[in-house]
């Protein structure tokens, strides 16, 4: 899988562990099997293995081999997270040593990217993901207690999702559900609802990562030019899918229901939030449904990660965002091995509290995914 | 720019250094909101007139597109963006018995002009011209909708000032219109929709900038969709409040298309102006758009420089709607995300009459200081359009 061209580099010299490095909880992990024969083929029928060879995964985006948008880096990956022989975020071993170990990771959430998800074929894209979340359990969770797993479900194919969510339930390898958010259609819509209720029946917060193959457009006015306008847009998208959850009235209707908002930036939510307000004052008639506030939804059922950590031009602004956010719903991640890695030593440039810190770097993902150790 | 003694952050100075640290957050301040008087003669820079049905453009198009309307009975070209009865269209005292809003001259002088003192305000007419597929009746719409504005507005009423209406389905015929138009000096800006068929920065675009810039006009983008794309990139929504809510996130993308690009490398002396874009959007995304910028600046090398401070040079905004906090938190807000922007020369008053943004004359919201009121209405406009 690893072309060629990709100069690898070999920073582990400089990786050393230190015992009293901040702890931290990692909310945003990549892993994706080292031989797809060998680790995930066990867990899927052999029909769909065919069917891969013949046809391929089908992403609803055009090219078969690759991402719509070339990435910054080959593999969107740190040049020097190859363990030998073999692609980033393949190896626990290697991560291990890289990451888990010198960062004093105490939790990892695991999000496979590579999963199904967003295919063409709904039948196949269930039978992937299913297949990729036994092979987490298998490969990770189940040899490393520090990583915990999510259930990567087929998002487009409600009765499937639930179903997989249901089959998860109380098991202590997974602490979240998993999509994608360029879903086909605003994530607040009927047809998934069912999703979001079993999701928040089994206990399971839901991570909703950026990047996906929903088919419309990265913008509202078409396609842009750039991968960078592509990673921008990621805010706009994720806004676009939280608006929709609010004002369909989904967090009304499933109060236990816990969103996480992965790597799409946080700094837009109180803008978002007072937008959302007003138009919820003005035009209530058109959202009987929607009881409270949006901002007060927002306030007791969204989390949002950090990476990639939002860097304002005077940096203590970063503190009044935050404080309008609220210090208890930031989750750090550090998006190894993508190549727009945050190390903890300089994602947060502002000085802050020891419980404004302790809060972002680990306690908020403890108490929000309470991880449970695996019998 | 940062003021310590309402910012709600003390600083310290590092030992030997220029550098700060912040030591404590304390809640921020707010100051008491005393009643903020509205200084005469200020700019409006975001009206509506109405057009109450293609009936009044008859007489501004060409016989070809006059019979066209009549005999293939063409529908007005109000869009989904604003429904007529929509409690957003129109404030309730701003409704007008038996027409659609907007349509009436003399109301907007009572409700606009006279009440809030102004000297000027910029018509931009919101008709769905730009969701035509045909080129020709596009065309053909926007020089009716310019011809109907400068007879039947302009003329008529000297505080007034309009865009220019262009047919985006086709650059070379946008461009001619400007060119036509720009002799009339009470046209002040080019008008476009934030929502068009492709991204707003994309080459296919730039003939309407070209004319723009040579005739020494700000390009103004309103709030709207060509509707060609799903208003959200994740679909279509339910809901009005969703589209309407989406009109910002597409602001955004579009800030990241115009820089992305190089529109502003290649048209130094552009301005552009967001029209009922939202404000505290901004310096969010800006710090976004700069910190990828910094990483992946390689793939768009024309941009040299960080795109907050192009934004600074080049982009304005209308401040209605305000996205703030209800309340006493609101005029600190608005100035602390002044702060976070590090200019106080990016907003522009609007009324955005007649759409229901905010009820009597709070347009801009109470407490705000007087030095930030008069950049606004006043000392932003006049530097943003040169024939003020």
């Amino acid at each position: 899988m690893t072309p060629p061209t990709v100069q690898v580099l070999d920073r582990n010299d400089t990786a050393k562990p230190a015992a009293n490095t901040l702890a931290i909880a990692d909310c945003d992990v990549h892993v994706v099997p080292g031989d797809q024969k060998k680790e995930l083929f066990p867990f899927l029928e052999k029909r769909w293995q065919d069917y891969m060879a013949t046809y391929g995964m089908r992403p609803r985006q055009g090219y078969a081999n690759g991402p719509a948008y070339p990435k910054g880096q080959p593999n969107a990956a740190r040049r020097d997270a190859y363990p030998p022989g073999g692609m980033p975020g393949s190896s626990l071993t290697f991560m291990r040593e890289q990451h888990l170990d010198p960062l004093n990771v105490q939790m990892a959430v695991l999000n496979p990217l590579r999963t199904g998800q967003g295919m063409q074929n709904l039948e196949f894209a269930t039978a992937f993901s299913r297949a990729i979340n036994d092979w987490q359990v298998a490969e990770w969770t189940s040899k490393e207690p520090r990583t915990k797993a999510s259930v990567v479900v087929t998002y487009e194919d409600t009765p499937a999702a639930v179903k997989e969510i249901e089959a998860r339930a109380g098991d202590p390898n997974f602490v979240q559900v998993l999509l994608l958010s360029r879903s086909a259609e605003p994530f607040g819509q009927k047809r998934y609802w069912d999703m979001f209720e079993a999701a928040a029946a089994a206990g399971l917060p839901v991570g909703i990562h950026a990047f996906g193959y929903g088919g419309a457009p990265v913008t509202g006015g078409g396609w842009p030019s750039y991968y960078l306008e592509e990673m921008i847009g990621h805010a706009q998208c994720q806004q676009a899918l939280l608006m929709s959850l609010v004002m369909e009235g989904v967090f009304e209707r499933c109060p236990d229901l816990k969103i996480v908002l992965v790597e799409a930036g946080f700094a837009w939510l109180p803008s978002l939030c007072w937008r959302m307000d007003k138009l919820w004052e003005r035009m209530r008639d058109e959202i009987p449904h929607v009881k409270r506030r949006p901002s007060d939804y927002v306030r007791d059922q969204v989390w949002l990660t950090t990476q990639p950590m939002e860097e304002p031009e005077f940096k203590p602004h970063l503190l009044d965002v935050v404080k309008w956010i609220g210090w208890d719903r930031l989750l750090f991640a550090t998006d190894y091995p993508h190549w727009d890695f945050d190390h903890p030593d300089h994602a947060l440039q502002v000085r802050v509290t020891e419980e404004q810190q302790n809060k972002f770097f680990l306690q908020n993902a403890m108490d929000l995914y309470k991880p449970r150790p695996v019998a | 720019m940062l003021d310590p003694a309402n910012s709600g952050i003390i600083l310290r100075r590092i030992r030997n250094s220029n550098e700060f640290v912040v030591v404590t957050t304390a809640a921020p301040t707010f100051a008491k909101a005393p009643a903020s008087p509205l200084p005469a003669g200020g700019i409006c820079c975001d009206l509506h007139p109405g057009v109450q049905s293609n009936d009044v453009l008859l007489p501004y198009l060409e016989d070809y597109w006059a019979d066209t309307v009549v005999q293939r009975g063409v529908h007005a070209l109000d869009t989904i963006g604003y429904p007529v009865n929509a409690p957003l269209t129109c404030r309730p005292d701003w409704r007008i018995a038996g027409a659609k809003p907007g349509t009436s001259l003399e109301r907007v002088q009572a409700d606009a002009l006279d009440t809030f003192g102004l000297s000027h305000a910029i018509a931009n007419c919101i008709y769905g011209v730009q969701l035509l597929f045909s080129e020709d009746m596009a065309k053909a719409f926007a020089r009716a909708i310019n011809s109907w504005i400068a007879a039947e507005w302009l003329a008529k009423e000297p505080r007034l000032r309009a865009s220019i209406v262009v047919p985006t389905q086709s650059p070379e015929f946008a461009a001619e219109e400007i060119d036509y138009w720009a002799q009339d000096k009470r046209f002040v800006q080019v008008l476009m929709i934030v929502m068009d068929e492709m991204p707003l920065g994309r080459r296919n675009y730039w003939p309407i900038y070209e004319a723009a810039a040579r005739n020494g006009l700000p390009v103004g983008i309103h709030a709207g969709s060509a509707y060609k794309n799903p208003v959200t990139p994740v679909g279509w929504p339910s809901y009005l409040v969703e589209d309407y809510g989406a009109q910002s996130l597409a602001f955004q993308s579009m800030t990241t298309s115009l820089i992305c690009e190089g529109v502003f490398q290649k048209f130094p002396d552009l301005k552009v102006v967001f029209l009922e874009s939202g404000v505290t959007w901004l310096p969010a995304h800006l710090w976004r758009l700069t910190k990828f910028w910094r990483g992946m600046r390689s793939e768009i090398p024309w941009v040299t420089e960080p795109p907050w401070e192009v934004a600074r040079r080049h982009i304005r905004l209308s401040a209605q709607p305000l996205d703030l906090p209800d309340g006493e938190a609101a005029a600190a807000t608005l100035e602390r995300i002044c702060e976070h922007m590090r200019s106080d020369e990016m907003f522009l008053f609007a009324t955005d009459y007649p759409h229901w943004q905010y009820d009597g004359m709070q347009a801009l919201p109470a407490g705000l200081s007087q030095d930030l009121i008069r950049k606004m209405m006043i000392d932003n406009p006049r530097a943003t359009y040169p024939r003020l």
